[in-house]
């Protein structure tokens, strides 16, 4: 029940990725015939990534991952840029990754504009179009946020920062390998990636850049990636990444249905079966995967760690368990009461989780909140309101 | 990141409720992340006889809540008010250090409950001199 965290490595994926650790272990640099064999498997993941999300082989970047891909997007594209303009636009609800590379860019001479979001937690695009200046040289959103799932209206966020001249980069971590993406109908310039989140190996992503968005890199070395990335490239994981996308989109006719009916059903039940709940996240506009809900009068960590003691994994967005004792940045953005931000809880579910899963869970989590209410000073029926 | 006792605290803690007829009692909120903690204690010949609690808040905070109940119970209120923070913390094996401070829920409602209860019993004690502070 945390698949937005990470997923397994799928079995056909670990299959493609073997052989190119241990026998094809060539260096697609060396120009020997070992060389230039890894050269084309990588190229061919390439090539699989690119036609898998509409865009050219040649515009697709391969990095460690999403947080990697997002500094690489903003910090890359701010440096190219910054004779144009030093103003960037993002989101209020974006991942750590987007949102310390913009912090980071703010304290170096960029200024930075923070879009509110409403109680669903999608952008306002009204704050957007007053947000966008002469000076605005990037708009950098989460596609679909890894805590509520809500979808953000990229398209419309597209059309308007395009009519400002700004650029946009989109942190579709979520989204890629869960839902169809076409970089071309969508028309986005940057776009972040990760392998771990759709069934393919860990510290292995993308970044797709458009043809003529340029770029400065962060890993200053070889030529390797059209020198945007220098290192000896990862061919076992490059090759796994394509495999993970290729099964993902091939897969994504029945299972995008199969778990959204999943996802609603248990939204279903937990909001029917325990009363004083309430849904974060928008109810259609979601990512089909993800179920968030804030439980009053009980704390987060609480349940997380009695739903831990039943086998399930869960994560939550409560000050308690953020290590940092402040909820959720997304939560607040959201506009939802602390008191309420403290009670909730991430579901997300993934491929190998049936109806009845979800039934455990659900009845699982229905006991705990009731046991936990019990000795809840707060719940207004518990057995006495005393004095202070 | 807990240790085996404060989950084993936490997955049934000891003396959950309300006394219904309360001696003293104690209700605290955590300034750190906003939990709630409330204890209440039953007084006999200057000893606790009985203590309950309700708590609102993370594994630590159940934990310890649980921990100072059994800590109390039988002992004098002199012997209960030197119980620190630290001490309901190390009787359970150590909290994280980002999860200190959910244990100065448990003392301070303790202090919070007796304070009450000599308030209550109009009885003078130089509880106010002794109570620590919330950290
Ligand atoms: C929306 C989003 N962006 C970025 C990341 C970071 O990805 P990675 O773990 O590959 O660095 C994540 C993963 O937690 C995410 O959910
Ligand atoms: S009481 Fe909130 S973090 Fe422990």
């Amino acid at each position: 029940m945390d698949y937005a965290a990470t997923t397994p490595v799928a079995p056909e994926v670990l299959e493609a990725m073997a052989p190119y650790m241990t026998e094809h272990f060539g260096n697609p640099s060396s120009i020997h015939s070992f060389g230039r064999e890894a050269k084309q498997t990588l190229e061919k993941a390439r090539e699989t990534i690119a036609t898998l999300l509409e865009a050219r082989p040649e515009e697709i970047v391969f990095t460690s991952g999403g947080s990697e891909s997002s500094n690489l997007a903003i910090k890359g594209c701010a440096e190219a840029y910054s004779r144009k303009g030093r103003h960037i636009i993002t989101t209020s609800v974006e991942h750590h990754a987007s949102l310390d590379a913009v912090k980071h860019l703010s304290k170096n001479g960029f200024e930075a504009t923070y879009l509110p979001v409403d109680r669903d937690g999608l952008v306002d695009l009204n704050a957007l179009k007053n947000a966008l200046r002469d000076d605005t040289i990037l708009v950098s959103v989460i596609h679909a946020n890894n805590e509520v799932g809500t979808i953000q209206p990229v398209k419309e966020i597209v059309e308007i920062a395009h009519e400002k001249g700004a650029l946009v980069h989109v942190d579709s971590v979520q989204v890629v390998g869960s839902l169809p993406v076409s970089v071309r109908d969508l028309d986005i310039d940057l776009m972040s990636m990760s392998a771990h989140k759709f069934y393919g190996p860990k510290g292995m992503g993308g970044l797709y850049v458009k043809r003529g968005v340029r770029i400065l890199p962060l890993i200053h070395g070889g030529p390797h990636e059209k020198k945007l990335r220098a290192g000896t490239q990862n061919v076992a994981g490059a090759v796994g990444m394509a495999k993970a996308l290729e099964l993902a989109v091939e897969r994504m006719g029945d299972e995008v249905p199969r778990l959204t009916g999943l996802r609603d059903k248990m939204i279903e039940e937990i909001t029917s079966r325990i009363d004083h709940v309430r849904l974060n996240g928008h109810r259609i506009k979601r990512l089909p995967n993800n179920v968030n809900v804030s439980v009053e009068y009980v704390e987060g960590e609480a349940m997380l760690l009695n739903l831990d003691l039943k086998g399930i994994a869960v994560s939550s967005g409560s000050a308690c368990s953020s290590g940092s004792l402040e909820p959720s940045h997304v939560l607040m953005a959201m506009g939802i009461p602390y008191e309420i931000a403290h009670g909730s809880l991430r579901f997300t579910l993934g491929r190998s989780t049936t109806e009845a899963d979800v039934e455990y869970v659900v009845s699982s989590l229905a006991d705990i909140v009731a046991k936990l209410r019990e000795m809840s000073p707060l719940y207004p029926s518990g057995p006495c309101k005393c004095k202070d | 990141m807990y240790s085996e006792k404060v989950m084993e605290h936490f997955s049934s803690p000891r003396n959950v409720g309300q006394i219904s007829d309360p001696d003293g009692v104690g209700q605290v909120g955590n300034p750190v992340c906003g939990d709630i903690m409330r204890l209440s204690i039953k007084v006999e010949d200057g000893k606790i006889v009985d203590v309950k609690f309700m708590t609102f808040g993370c594994g630590a905070a159940i934990a310890t809540s649980s921990m100072i109940t059994e800590m109390v119970k039988g002992r004098t209120l002199d012997e209960a008010l030197q119980i620190s923070n630290r001490a309901v913390a190390d009787a359970l094996d150590g909290l994280p250090p980002a999860k200190m401070h959910c244990s100065n829920l448990a003392a301070d409602a303790l202090h919070k409950a007796i304070q009450d209860y000599y308030e209550r019993s109009g009885k003078s004690a130089d509880a106010e001199n002794r109570r620590t502070t919330a950290g």
